[in-house]
């Protein structure tokens, strides 16, 4: 025989024992036993996620959620879409496949500040249907449950998760520079003093990082700019008057602290800040390696140090100390705290909805939920997770920054959000980089913005 | 985007043999279409196609998040408003014109007469050794070549290595020039492309020509610029033609080595056109910035067409 014909014969019958097995795995599939969680039938379920950098959490969470499904539910097979984006990328990329039922997964991960704006644009479904018969609905605290219901008053999403932001500082390079172990700062100018200190005495080491510019997306918006404007007396949207504000005096205040950080060489320098792979550098690389000693960052990053993450890092209890950010001059609360979160969310156009649902209840079973909140460094959204024995005492900071849920902020995540969060990170760019003064760039923001709601529903600052 | 416009041949050609004057019956006529007609098809729908929906999309708020997802509305010129409005946009078409005006305009044009100039007069090793380095950079794919050259710009990298051992200052080109950076960039791209069109100019120039205006005294200087440049002007105005419209819409290279930044610093309008309709999910504004960019292509192609017909004149 030679070896071509040999080389058919295989393909041949590779290709009749793959249909066979297929043909024997529908006929002998056992009926779903009766019951709310299998009702679907057979499915191929896709859900999608972000994956940028060395992290591994989501997607090992994935991995074990995807065996737990497949073997509950014969015949049906979870596909795993890991979306290779940086931040504002993934928004592009997952909103170009949810418009087509042809690339539509049926299952997305939706930062919370997006999920309206994609509601409004028609991408998700209600899930109001699913949830009345849901008897886990009730473990989520109910700021949790508002995170993804949209102004019609339905729900979109299943929230996993929320966090807090803080300050992360190194105490052996706050000693090196005779800065206290127990740092407590009480203003912006005690921020920038210690960053100042640190300079001058431990040369070689990034004072601080502040996430600018447009390369980190939301990060920077979020983590950099609004934690600096929130402990002003200004805010993005007036809430009263359901108006966006224009022309504050914080806003400007805020620039300028982003102005002092980068053109006083407090921060890195703003072209490794522009580098879309900050996010992950300052959590595997700087905090780790010592060479980053004040990091205004959020509650998750510790993730990045277990066993499980990027970059284990056992130590980090003991040389990390976390602060709460202060506000601008000491005022009001004292400190200040942004919350986001991500949820599970279907695409309208998801041909499987049923079963997605399935998959997402599978995702938030307790033992899920609780190992995905310890795993990935998450803040408690649910009740019987706060609760877990494993959860509470997962990580040092867990307590601190649950702590902070009592003075945390959200964002005014409307449908205009991210198109002013855009404007926001212009404008830091503008700033960081030394292009525009931080009141050309405040001015430039708010036309901008004037522009996206229109200047009605605009108000001035204080 | 390719803005390429080809002068037109038709009317060129001879008049007695203009169609319709034959009488043949019209069936045969469109018979002898048939064959054209999957490839009319194709042109139709992957040319005319997008550049139809491009049109309509300009006037609409068209985005990929938000209202304009759901609700497609028609929302006249407000978009052309908001980008003459906005100083990004004011911004991104200054450095596009810097951009065109150093890279493909000064650097390519006369960096490529140049080569071609002294590749004439050089021995066939030189030739072959210079036509082979210039043409490699070209030939490299557009993110190879950028990945090169922010390595050669960048802080630690190989033009300030060099610029050291001479005792000179260096500086952090991609971020403090980061506009002459991309244009250096683009000049050592593309420069190839002029010196292969006008090396083919120059062949077909005759050498008597030259020999003559040299033994009426011209010095070398006027002989090229009054008998070899008038003799290959058409080339210089197709070369210019071709290189102005290419260095338009380059994307690829300031992309990969800046990324439009720091700040706004090299964003040129594909750069901003990019950034509005895909990081920003602007969709009918990005195809908005795309009009104009068509817009001021076609500006550069008349002038030079102009130029090209007054030649032939």
């Amino acid at each position: 025989m030679t070896r071509k014909r040999f080389k058919a014969a295989a393909a041949m019958s590779a290709l009749l024992l793959l249909a066979v097995s297929a043909c024997s795995q529908g006929s002998t599939t056992k009926q779903p036993e009766a019951g709310s969680s299998q009702s679907a039938g057979p499915a191929h379920i896709k859900i999608a996620y972000q994956q940028w950098g060395p992290g591994v959490v989501m997607k090992n969470f994935l991995t074990g959620v995807k065996a737990e499904y497949e073997s509950a539910n014969p015949g049906s097979t979870v596909e795993i879409l890991p979306i290779v984006a940086s931040e504002n990328d993934y928004y592009t990329k997952l909103q170009l496949m949810m418009r087509s039922p042809n690339t539509a997964p049926d299952v997305v991960y939706e930062d919370t500040f997006l999920i309206n704006s994609d509601i409004t644009a028609g991408y998700l479904r209600p899930l109001d249907d699913y949830i009345k018969n849901w008897d886990q609905w009730g473990q989520f605290e109910d700021t949790a449950k508002g995170a993804a219901k949209a102004l019609d008053g339905k729900t979109y999403g299943i929230p996993d998760g929320t966090d807090t932001r803080a300050l992360w500082y190194n105490k052996q390079l706050f000693a090196k520079a005779g800065l206290p172990a127990d740092w407590q700062p009480k203003s912006w100018d005690d921020v920038l003093s210690a960053a100042r200190t640190i300079k001058e005495k431990v040369p070689g080491v990034i004072p601080m990082n502040v996430y600018s510019g447009k390369p980190m997306g939301e990060a920077s918006a979020m983590q950099g700019f609004e934690m600096l404007l929130y402990g002003t007396k200004d805010t993005l949207y007036n809430n009263d008057q359901q108006k966006w504000v224009v022309g504050s005096q914080g806003f400007k205040d805020a620039l300028n602290f982003v102005k002092t950080v980068y053109s006083e060489g407090l921060g890195p320098s703003p072209k490794q800040a522009l580098d879309p792979n900050m996010g992950s550098k300052v959590g595997t690389e700087l905090l780790p390696g010592g060479k980053l000693a004040i990091a205004l960052d959020g509650s998750w990053i510790y993730g990045n140090w277990q066993k499980t993450g990027a970059k284990p890092w056992p130590q980090w209890t003991d040389v990390l100390g976390q602060t709460a950010m202060p506000t601008q001059d000491g005022s009001g609360k004292g400190k200040v705290s942004l919350s986001g979160g991500w949820t599970w969310a279907i695409p309208a156009k998801s041909k499987n909805p049923d079963a997605a649902w399935n998959l997402i209840k599978t995702l938030q079973t307790q033992k899920n939920a609780a190992k995905y909140a310890t795993d990935g460094a998450q803040i408690a959204v649910r009740k019987d997770v706060a609760n877990d024995a494993g959860y509470k005492s997962s990580s040092k900071s867990t307590q601190f920054f649950t702590d902070l849920v009592s003075v945390t902020v959200y964002r005014p995540a409307y449908a205009e959000y991210p198109k002013v969060s855009n404007e926001i990170i212009t404008a830091m760019e503008a700033v960081m980089t030394g292009q525009s003064s931080p009141d050309d760039a405040a001015k430039t923001y708010d036309e901008a913005v004037e522009g996206i709601v229109g200047k009605d529903k605009t108000t001035q600052g204080q | 985007m390719t803005t390429t416009v080809a002068p037109t041949s038709a009317a060129s050609a001879p008049p007695g043999k203009s169609a319709g004057k034959s009488g043949r019956p019209k069936a045969a006529k469109l018979f002898r279409m048939l064959p054209l007609s999957p490839a009319i098809g194709l042109m139709l729908v992957f040319l005319a196609g997008p550049i139809i929906y491009c049109l309509y999309a300009a006037f609409t708020n068209m985005a990929l998040t938000g209202t304009g997802a759901a609700n497609v509305k028609f929302v006249g010129l407000d978009n052309f408003r908001k980008a003459f409005g906005s100083g990004a946009f004011t911004n991104a078409i200054w450095l596009t014109l810097v951009f065109t005006l150093i890279s493909a305009i000064i650097g390519q044009n006369t960096l490529g007469l140049g080569l071609s100039l002294l590749m004439r007069r050089s021995t066939k090793v030189v030739r072959n050794f210079v036509g082979t380095a210039v043409i490699g950079a070209w030939v490299l794919p557009e993110v190879v070549a950028a990945y090169l050259l922010s390595a050669f710009f960048n802080d630690e990298g190989t033009l300030n290595v060099m610029l050291h051992a001479v005792g000179l200052p260096g500086q952090d080109w991609l971020y403090a020039a980061p506009i002459i950076a991309v244009s250096l960039a683009n000049i050592w791209r593309g420069t190839a492309f002029s010196m292969l069109v006008y090396s083919a100019a120059l062949s077909e120039v005759p050498k008597e020509i030259e020999e003559s205006a040299e033994m009426d005294g011209a010095s070398g200087y006027r002989r090229l610029l009054f008998v070899t440049l008038p003799m290959i002007s058409r080339a210089v105005m197709t070369n210019l033609m071709l290189i102005t419209l290419q260095t338009l819409s380059v994307f690829g290279l300031i992309y990969a080595m800046t990324r439009g930044g720091p700040g706004t610093k090299s964003q040129t309008l594909p750069l901003y056109m990019y950034e509005q309709a895909f990081s920003f999910s602007q969709i009918g504004y990005g195809t908005a910035i795309a009009l104009v960019m068509l817009a001021i292509g076609a500006v550069f192609s008349l002038i030079y067409l102009r130029g090209l017909n007054s030649e032939a004149a």
